[in-house]
């Protein structure tokens, strides 16, 4: 039999420990990447030429980092690694990348995404404004340029990088305005026997939030997002919301941090025709997998981040298990024990996973309440009151009628960032079940394309 | 309710065909149903291009296609919305002192039928247009064609027909019809009956799977045209541009929304199935197209991609539509397979159908797309070609 053609995308955790499972194997796989060198997202290199320590880099997280970039230096010789190549699409077999202009093209008979996720975004009344960030964005100012989103900073948002990253900018050294949490307390107190699934990231998490509470930054949780203030010229100016007790409070600062949690970057699965699954639990379409990874589409294996936001240890496991179901299908022996243990941990870390989405629930009613006059969509510059007015008064209760309608959804983002909250919105208004009105449906290339590419034949 | 919805005319099939009938039906008296499968306009009318585009159809088509262009025209008055139609005016480009040969002379033919068009080339061409490529040799300019917005104006036609009071049944879609005594019966997939007069089949690609059933199969196949869209640049592209070619490859058009989006499509056809209604674009057609575009604008180099698409096209053997009176029934009707073409006449083919449903006859000559012409026709066509 022929060497099986095996690529992976993404060489972050998933990407990484599914090439080390092949490699074992004796197959050398492709592995594609648009980053300018290994690591993915949390354990994100530092460029070329730059000294900062691991310690510094990576925190807590820094042994573990190590280990991973060790484990790609070893493998580095034995696979067919391409930094610098964004996968922009896939059809057929083949796996399309953009590599400095150039395109190229790989054929698979397997074909391994391990994509990541990207900050789960709703809007607020005066997001638009210079001056507010993504939580991923506002982290990698401060791990990639070593400088801050502000001078005064807020955190507004739900979920365990909130509480990470304004850490991080406490530490840093940035003045932390506040840390304003939508998810209520008792929520993460709820949680806590699924979070107990994995003692030792409880306890990473209950520093963190010790560590939060000793920063002596203004914290509340329960809150409802009001309005982020700014002015054209300056930018964020404010931040109010409604504290649990009702009052409504502003908060002075010229930076915002947002994020809800994090989503699958799951376009590429989406590209290769993988059915979707409504999750109940998030909120949210993601794509079908079975217990190792499986796609709908025989040959499409699913891992990391990308499919189930599990961290990225849970990210390790499900790429080596991915690499295992490949194998596995291309007639390979799979040995059985080290594959059940891996199994048997990746049962843990969907319990946590599924404890970190209930302590820090999606806020959907806050999508639906959204003000008619709030941006929704930042690409187009859609206000909530269209999308609403297509979905109540034409018909649109559908997201992909809706986006046909209002162009929600149709911008460099291709709804990212607005298509979680759209769903909700045109949810209420048509009084329809979230899962009912659907997705937006995913459409090539995966990240702009640059026209000059068509001069210069693959 | 065992006798079901009755009106004077079905219509069965929703795109910018069945959606405009509906409409002008009312306008004309007649009490309408239209039933439409998944949304009005969801299909090839949604999907297409926009181009409102005169020149370079078929000569015999040219008066049908002048009536739309009259109707784009007060469209908004019309219907109360807007479709973003913009008379933009529509540059037809050559490459090759043969095909400069071929625009010119289609110049000459079309003028008889009304339409209008400019020649231009060498330096009065780059002069008026001067982010063209030095590759182009000459252009037609139809300065009356334009374009307009496909996810809007069927639609558009669907609410303004409701507002009129035409019964619009989304969301159905008929598996049956037939004759029944005098009159016609359709029944969807849920059992719904609907009766009436007169039936229209405005069904696209499907077209033929009805037809059949009265005994007139044609010999459809599907295709997907591959679209695409840029981010938004300040406007500046005013007329619409496509290459005249022979070679599939260097097909391209393109046009500027006021937006600032750039829209463009052309090259080879991508995969289409009328059985999973859905069409895909090939990567590589993508990528021959960028390749193709520069050649009409060299500084679109400097743009991005940010969205594919296709949809789902019919075709005949011809490449010209069926449209007119059922030859073997009276009182049944066909408008489908446009080839590629439809979206511009859409407004026309409304307004002719409901001429010729409610007064016997139309104004506009449509003979040369009589179904008549594949009498012959055994093909039993269920779609779903590449
Ligand atoms: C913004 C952000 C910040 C985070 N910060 C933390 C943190 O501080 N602590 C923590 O514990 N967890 C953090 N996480 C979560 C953590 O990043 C993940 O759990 C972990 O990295 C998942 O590993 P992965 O291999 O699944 O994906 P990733 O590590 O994200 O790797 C995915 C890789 O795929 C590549 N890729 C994606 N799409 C394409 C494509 N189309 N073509 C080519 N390459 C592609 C990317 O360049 C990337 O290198 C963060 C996540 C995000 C999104
Ligand atoms: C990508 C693309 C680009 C194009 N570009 C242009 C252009 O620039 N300019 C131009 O003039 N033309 C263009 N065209 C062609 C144009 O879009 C079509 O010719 C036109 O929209 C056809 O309209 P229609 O109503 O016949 O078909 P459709 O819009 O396909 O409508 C047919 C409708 O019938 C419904 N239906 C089918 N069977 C049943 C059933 N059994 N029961 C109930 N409902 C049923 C379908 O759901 C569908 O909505 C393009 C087409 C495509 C696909």
């Amino acid at each position: 039999m022929a060497e099986p053609r095996i690529i992976i995308v993404g060489a972050g955790p998933a990407g990484v420990r599914a090439a080390e499972a092949l490699v074992a194997a004796g197959v050398r796989p492709v592995l594609l990447d648009e980053g300018q060198r290994d690591g993915g997202q949390i354990y994100r290199r530092q460029p070329e030429g730059f000294s900062r320590t691991p310690e510094q880099l990576y925190g807590t997280e820094a042994g573990r980092a190590i280990a991973l970039h060790r484990s790609f230096e070893r493998l580095k010789p034995q696979i067919d690694y391409r930094p610098r190549h964004l996968a922009w699409n896939v059809a057929d077999g083949v796996v399309h990348t953009i590599s400095e202009g150039k395109p190229g093209q790989f054929a698979y008979d397997a074909l391994i995404i391990a994509a990541g996720a990207t900050d789960r975004l709703l809007p607020v009344k005066g997001w638009q404004h210079a001056g507010v960030y993504s939580l991923g964005g506002a982290q990698i100012a401060l791990k990639a340029q070593a400088c801050a989103i502000g001078r005064k900073v807020v955190f507004l948002g739900t979920g365990p990088l909130l509480q990470l990253v304004a850490l991080q900018y406490h530490k840093a050294g940035a003045e932390v305005v506040a840390l304003l949490d939508t998810s209520p307390f008792p929520r993460q107190v709820m949680a806590l026997p699924k979070l107990a699934a994995r003692p030792g990231m409880l306890l990473k998490g209950l520093r963190i939030v010790g560590g939060l509470m000793a920063s002596g930054m203004a914290i509340h949780r329960g809150v409802t997002p009001v309005e982020i203030h700014g002015e054209a010229e300056a930018g964020v100016t404010g931040v109010s919301v409604r504290l649990a007790s009702g009052e409504i409070r502003r908060f002075d600062c010229d930076a915002v941090g947002l994020g809800y949690h994090l989503r699958p970057e799951a376009q590429l699965a989406d590209l290769a025709r993988c059915a979707f699954t409504f999750d109940a639990r998030t909120r949210q379409f993601w794509p079908e997998i079975d217990a190792d990874g499986r796609s709908s589409v025989p040959g499409i294996y699913l891992a990391g981040d990308g499919v189930r936001t599990q961290g990225a240890d849970g990210a390790e496991i499900s790429g080596a298990l991915a690499a295992c179901a490949a194998l596995e299908d291309l007639g390979r022996s799979v040995p059985d024990a080290p594959r059940a243990a891996l199994r048997a941990k990746a049962r843990v870390m969907e319990r946590f996973r599924e404890g970190i989405a209930e302590a820090y629930p999606w806020p959907a009613g806050l999508a639906a309440d959204l003000p008619d006059e709030a941006i929704l969509c930042r690409c187009e510059g859609i206000t909530v009151g269209e999308l609403r007015e297509a979905a109540k008064e034409k018909g649109a209760d559908e997201v992909n009628r809706a986006k046909a309608l209002t162009r929600v959804g149709m911008g460099r983002c291709q709804g990212r960032y607005c298509g979680h909250a759209g769903a909700e919105i045109v949810a209420a208004a048509t009084g329809m079940p979230l899962e009912a009105v659907g997705r937006l449906r995913g459409q090539a290339p995966v990240k702009p394309l640059a026209i000059a590419a068509g001069e210069v034949q693959p | 309710m065992t006798g079901g919805t009755r009106s004077d005319v079905l219509i069965i099939g929703g795109g910018i065909m069945g959606a405009s009938a509906a409409f002008f039906l009312r306008q004309r008296g007649k009490s309408v149903t239209l039933i439409e499968r998944g949304l009005i306009g969801q299909q090839a009318s949604g999907t297409n291009f926009g181009n409102v585009r005169r020149q370079g159809r078929f000569l015999p088509q040219l008066p049908l296609a002048n009536r739309s262009r009259a109707i784009w025209g007060r469209l908004n008055e019309l219907l109360g919305e807007d479709a973003e139609f913009l008379p933009s005016g529509h540059l037809r480009l050559a490459y090759t002192e043969e095909m400069a040969g071929r625009i010119e002379q289609y110049g000459r033919d079309a003028r008889p039928y009304g339409l209008e068009l400019e020649m231009l080339s060498g330096n009065v061409l780059r002069d008026r247009f001067p982010f063209l490529g030095p590759e182009i040799r000459a252009g037609s300019y139809s300065p009356l064609d334009g374009h307009a917005n496909p996810r809007l104006a069927a639609p558009a036609f669907g609410r303004a027909a409701k507002r009129a009071g035409a019964e619009i049944v989304e969301r159905a879609e008929v598996l049956t019809v037939e004759q029944e005594g005098g009159s016609f019966r359709a029944e969807t997939a849920d059992g719904r009956v609907f009766r009436a007069e007169q039936m229209l089949i405005t069904a696209g690609a499907w077209g033929s799977r009805l037809s059949q059933q009265f005994g007139e199969p044609v010999p459809l196949v599907v295709h997907g045209p591959q679209m695409a869209v840029t981010e938004p640049v300040p406007y500046g592209l005013e007329p619409v541009l496509g290459i005249a070619t022979t070679i599939p490859e260097e097909i391209i058009y393109l046009r500027q929304v006021k937006r600032g989006n750039i829209v463009f499509g052309g090259g080879i056809r991508g995969p289409a199935s009328a059985e999973t209604l859905r069409a895909y674009v090939k990567p590589e057609n993508t990528l021959g197209q960028l390749s193709q575009i520069t050649r009409i604008v060299p500084a679109l180099r400097r743009l991005n991609v940010i969205r594919v698409w296709s949809g789902i096209e019919s075709y005949l053997p011809d490449d010209i539509p069926i449209m007119g009176p059922s030859a073997r029934i009276p009182g049944l009707h066909y408008a489908f397979g446009f080839c590629g073409h439809g979206f511009q006449l859409g407004p026309g083919v409304g307004d002719v159908m409901a001429e010729l449903i409610a007064t016997g006859q139309t104004s506009t000559p449509i003979e040369p797309f009589t179904i008549a012409r594949f009498a012959n026709s055994t093909t039993n066509q269920p779609g779903g070609h590449p």
